[in-house]
């Protein structure tokens, strides 16, 4: 892992780009069905802003937001909140039809939008964060 | 104004991928790349792309060139020495083949045509009632979550195989 940099400049560049950026991917995942933006893109501006906490603020601060087994689970529960909006179509008509949904009409489809992406925005940080961890590990390859 | 911009971002690019491929040194080889992707970035942006604009920026401009630096780091900056002489067949091969590419994007509709066959598929359909059927004024993000959305599934099971994968393969060596 990159160690800390002791520069005032990268942490404090750190520590004021870091939340805007996060509230950004997630300005980026809820309002991607007005503006440019979605749940792919979302996933790799917040697993940017986790990148950078890292090469900023060093393995001692990443480690303490970043647990590397439970972040693989959570890239499963992507996939999985996916698969689960999807099979609540299946009732009422066709798998990934949002018709589903306990809401009525076009505001049901806006919502299977948005989780569907909530899912694709969780697999992908942590997808990107995980292989990161473990390119940027201490231990050199045997 | 905007074709001019656009020239000369491409013509950027050409010149930093030239830089990447000739680099002696890996870490500047790995920073053009980087420098690559985020012209690539403007250029998307350029021509209104603007979703396939932020993957790029941090993707391709930012994480790979992360990753490739911690690869780096495993690995030795110095080139490996490149073969000497010329490779002729190989020479002759990519010439072909760009002329071929090259000759081919002569009978490509021109950019932004709305006669193109991509304008008049499935594309006027969706944008005519996409809001009314989905409440979603961004159509692309319609079509990749409700209309595509099978796509959309697969593509997210394949980056979670990735992740997964290399979290196994690089798995800490004492455990």
């Amino acid at each position: 892992m990159i160690e800390r940099h002791e520069s005032v400049v990268v942490t404090t560049f750190v520590r004021l780009a870091v939340p805007v950026a996060q509230l950004f991917g997630l300005y980026v995942l809820v309002h991607g069905h007005e503006s440019p933006g979605g749940g792919f893109q979302a996933g790799v501006i917040l697993a940017g802003t986790y990148i950078l906490l890292a090469l900023g603020m060093g393995r001692e601060t990443f480690t303490r937001h970043v647990n590397e087994p439970r972040w693989v689970a959570l890239a499963a529960a992507g996939v999985l909140l996916y698969l689960i909006v999807g099979l609540t179509g299946l009732p009422r008509g066709a798998f990934l039809d949002y018709a589903g949904l306990p809401i009525d009409g076009v505001r049901a489809r806006w919502l299977g939008i948005l989780l569907i992406e909530t899912g694709v925005t969780l697999t992908v940080t942590t997808t990107l964060v995980v292989i990161f961890c473990r390119l940027a590990a201490r231990e050199p390859a045997p | 104004m905007s074709d001019l911009l656009l020239a000369a971002l491409l013509v950027l690019l050409v010149v930093v991928a030239l830089a990447a491929v000739r680099a002696g040194d890996l870490l500047i080889a790995v920073l053009a790349l980087g420098a690559y992707g985020f012209v690539m970035a403007l250029t998307w942006a350029a021509i209104g792309a603007a979703d396939v604009s932020f993957t790029e920026a941090v993707v391709g401009a930012g994480a790979t060139t992360v990753f490739m630096l911690a690869a780096l780091l495993r690995t030795s900056r110095r080139r490996s020495a490149p073969a000497p002489g010329l490779h002729w067949v190989a020479l002759a091969v990519v010439t072909v083949v760009g002329v071929q590419l090259l000759w081919l994007t002569t009978a490509l509709p021109r950019w932004g045509d709305p006669a193109a066959p991509a304008a008049v598929h499935v594309s006027p359909r969706y944008l005519a009632d996409v809001v009314r059927e989905t409440g979603t004024p961004n159509a692309v993000t319609a079509v990749l979550a409700d209309y595509r959305s099978y796509d959309t599934l697969i593509e997210t099971v394949v980056i979670f195989t990735a992740g997964l994968g290399c979290w196994l393969l690089l798995a800490r060596p004492d455990r």
